[in-house]
Formats: C-alpha cells, structure tokens, sequence
C-alpha cells in the first residue's frame, strides 16, 4: 500500500467535510443577519429538515453511484456522509425540541402520537440512531460484516420515512417531496437491479 | 431572531398616528376615491390593543397560493397582478344585483381602522391594522331575499398573472363561504388596505375579507364575486381535504388539525408559543351565533 502522504486526491475527504458544513454556516449567517425572514423558527427547521434529507440521499447515493462509474475510491466517503446526515437530523429534531415547543414535552408527545408526519420523522430519527452509533470500525469487526450490513440496510426504511415526514407535511404541494421520492426510489431500483444481477449470476454458474 | 425585550407600551397602538401612515391613508383614500376625509376614520371598539405585527412580516409572510405555495412566493410573484380595472360581482338571491369598480363599490362606504387578530390554521398568527367597512353594509345595499341562507365568495382566476393557478393544487378559482348570519356579524370586515396603505397584492388586493374569529383561509383574498346563494358552498380546502378543513374552521384550540396542534400558536415576531384562543379571542362577540352547535363536528 502506498504511503498515506503521497496518496492522491488525500486533500478531498477535509474539503467534502467542509462542504457538509457549508448549509450550516450560511443557515447561521443568515441568523446572525436577521435574514430568515418573518418565522425564523419555522426557517430554521425547515433548513434543517431538507439538509438532512438531501444529504441522507447523497450518502444513500454512493454506492449506486460507485458502481455506476467504477469510482471505488468513493467508498471512502460514505461514512462521512452518512454521519453528517445523521448530524442535520439531529439539529433539525433539536431545532424542533428547543425553538419551536420550548422543551414543552407534553406538547411534544402528543405530537409524535397524534400527527402522522411527526410519528414518521421520529420513527425515522430512531432507526437512524443504531447506525450512527455502529458506524465505527471497531463496531463493524464487533458486529461482524454481515450483520453490520444488515443492520445498515435499514437506512433505506430510515430515508422513506424521512421522505414520507416531508410529503404528509404539506398541505397540497406536494412536488418537493415528490422530487426526493423519486431520488430515493432511483437509488433503490439501481442497488435492487445490481442485487438481482448478481443473483441471477450466481444462479445460472 | 428577535426576541423581545422591552415591556409592551402603555399606549394602544390605535392611539398613535404617525405622519407617514396619516400621508399614506390619505394616498390611499384618493386613489381608492373613497368619500371620506381622515378625521373620518374611526377608532373602533372591535379593535385589540395586542401589539401590531411588523408591517414587513404581513407583507412577505403570505398564504396566497395563487403565486405558489411557498410563504415568500406572493411577495415575490404577486406584483403581476393587475387589480386596476377590477370589477365585483354582487349576485344571487338578492333584490339588486351590483356589478361595481371597486372604487365605486367603496365610495358609498365610511372606511374604518380594525385592529383583528389572524390566527392561520398552521400555528401561527399576527395582528393586523386594516382598512375597511363592515361586509353587512354592502349586503343592505343589494338586499338579500329571504331564502338567502349563505354567502359565497370566489376569487379571481387569471392563470395568465397568477402562475400559482397554472397547476391543480387547487380547484381554482379560489372559494369561500360564509353562513348568512356570519356575514352579517358586525366583526365580518371587507378591507381594502392595511397599515394605513391600500393593501398589497400579496396580501389579496384590491379588496378581500377578513373574519377574525375564523382561520386565515377562510379570509378569501382579491374577490372578483359575491353571491347570496340558499345552500352552502363549496370551499375551496374544504374540497382539498375535507377531513383536514371545515366549513366553518374557527379558531377552536380544542379541535386539532392533523398536522397542527390548535392548542398554541407562535405570534410572528414573538419566541414562545402562547395558549390559542377560542374563536381566536372574539368568543364574546361570536359564540352567540353558534348556540346549540357541537363544534367538534362542524369543525
């Protein structure tokens, strides 16, 4: 294996992490600046809601994308990705938590009971919490490969439900979240057609 | 954000006329060639003494999905709309029809400042300064017949200047209705400005109504038609989602909405949530029409 130092493309992975941090620096100047206009706290959620979602969708992405392309150095960013989606869920369900109800927790229970888009985005924050906390090397050897990857394939029930969250929240446009939808049945449909492909190799050897 | 951090004024914000607003009502009553001087604006007992909300965040902060679903979309779209010439409709069961400019419809009318609670059925409210007369004295005017029972407003269609109508969100045009006795209830405003201004377009120029005790859809914007009908009418939401929006959808914070809780709401420009009012605080003066009602299932 080549050194470390001499490897090519090594300043990538700092500048991908920058770039995961960017909505968050323009979301917090733009706070600063007084600039979220008339429902700041409504805005601010709502940033976060479709950072987490889109960057979900981008770490979702990678391995399609990989195998599309054969880029297999892609790989090396699939964590990062995924820990920084699991990160603008968290502010966005902290956003939600603190600005919006005030910690008025039995507001809050009585909506993850009662409304359905919020029932779906917890459900969806709670299967995300195992992966993020397995998402360590040493994790992976302790859980073994296989159920690792078991485990993690529960990201795509995570990624309907948050899309799911979106499109029973608003109230008659629903193009948004149509648009994620349809992202995240594409990647499905690639990582079902490569996982049919390979079966069906496998059958007819 | 901001957040507040002086003590609301002792002085009611209906007290103070500051020169701009005197100038840009007296601009408005011109253009809107209203017979009235200013001296003839009154004050009025219906008026709260909350806070008013920015001027700014009632501008920019709209639902009128005629220019698109999203809050800034009207702000930003609605300058399209061509409210000058604009003709109203007053029809149905009525003894005399009206077909008006809206300038000759207002004329006859003595314009008033009301100081209204907004609740929007999506959590949040404002309290707006508007401009305009009482719908009860334009139904004298055409004297509804005795089988009128509701009244029924529709919004101009105009794909061409509203790009919002150019996909089915909604069944266009725009409905509203409004039983017979509501309509005539005194609070029932039909306004032609705000914060001493004509009203903007985002905010349903040239004339729209406004219901206080009522969620903020039901305050139908740019109305192009009136019409005293015998049964109710198809509303617009209603027709969207007919389990989600009522017919009568006042301001109830014991009925939730699905995706809200009607219990609290966020004031535009205030941080903490406060408790919803029943009839968004004009139980007082509108109970009355509802005596006998269970308004869990006339939601």
């Amino acid at each position: 294996m080549e050194a470390g130092a001499s490897r090519p493309g090594r300043w990538i992975k700092p500048v991908v992490f920058i770039v995961c941090l960017m909505p968050l620096v323009i979301l917090g100047s733009r706070a600063i600046a007084g600039n979220l206009g008339a429902n700041p706290i409504e805005a601010v959620i709502r940033n976060l809601g479709d950072w987490a979602l889109r960057v979900l969708l981008l770490a979702l992405a990678v391995t399609p994308v990989r195998r599309l392309t054969g880029l297999a150095e892609l790989a090396r960013y699939r964590r990062m990705l995924g820990l920084f989606a699991f990160f603008y869920v968290v502010l966005h369900l902290s956003a939600y938590l603190v600005l919006d109800q005030f910690f008025d927790w039995e507001a809050i229970a009585h909506d993850i009971v009662k409304r359905r888009f919020i029932t779906a985005g917890m459900a969806a924050f709670i299967l995300l919490v195992p992966l993020a906390a397995t998402s360590t090397h040493r994790m992976i050897r302790r859980l073994g490969a296989r159920r690792w990857q078991r485990l993690h394939r529960g990201v795509y029930i995570a990624g309907s439900l948050a899309v799911l969250h979106y499109f029973f929240m608003v109230k008659a446009d629903i193009r948004q979240p149509l648009v994620y939808a349809g992202v995240l049945a594409t990647l499905f449909g690639v990582r079902a057609a490569y996982a049919a492909t390979a079966h069906w190799r496998k059958a007819s050897r | 954000m901001r957040l507040r951090s002086t003590p609301p004024s002792d002085i009611k914000p209906d007290e103070i006329t500051p020169k701009s607003l005197y100038l840009d009502r007296r601009r408005f009553i011109e253009s809107a060639a209203a017979a009235i001087v200013i001296g003839r604006t009154e004050k009025n007992s219906f008026s709260t003494t909350d806070d008013i909300t920015e001027r700014k965040a009632a501008t920019t902060y709209n639902n009128f999905y005629e220019f698109g679903s999203d809050k800034e979309d009207p702000s930003q779209l609605a300058h399209t709309l061509k409210t000058d010439p604009w003709t109203v409709v007053i029809d149905g069961l009525v003894a005399k029809p009206l077909t008006l400019s809206v300038e000759d419809l207002v004329k006859p009318e003595i314009l008033e400042e009301r100081i209204y609670r907004l609740r929007c059925v999506e959590g949040w409210s404002m309290v707006i300064p508007w401009l305009g007369f009482p719908l009860k004295d334009i139904l004298a005017r055409v004297e509804p017949t005795g089988n009128a029972r509701f009244v029924s407003f529709t919004t101009l269609l105009d794909p061409e200047h509203m790009p919002g109508q150019r996909r089915s969100v909604l069944e266009w045009p725009y409905r509203e209705g409004l039983r017979l006795d509501e309509a005539m209830h005194p609070l029932t405003l039909l306004a032609v400005g705000m914060y001493g201004d004509v009203l903007p377009n985002q905010d349903g120029a040239p004339i729209r109504l406004v219901v206080p005790w009522k969620y903020g859809f039901k305050s139908i914007k740019s109305i192009v038609r009136i019409s005293l009908v015998e049964t109710q009418p198809p509303i617009s939401w209603n027709l969207s989602a007919p389990t989600e929006y009522g017919f009568y959808s006042n301001v109830n914070p014991e009925v939730d909405h699905p995706r809200w809780s009607q219990a609290t709401e966020r004031r535009i420009g205030h941080f903490l949530r406060r408790k919803t009012q029943v009839f968004n605080g004009y139980a007082e003066e509108v109970s009355g029409l509802y005596t006998g009602m269970d308004l869990r299932v006339n939601f």
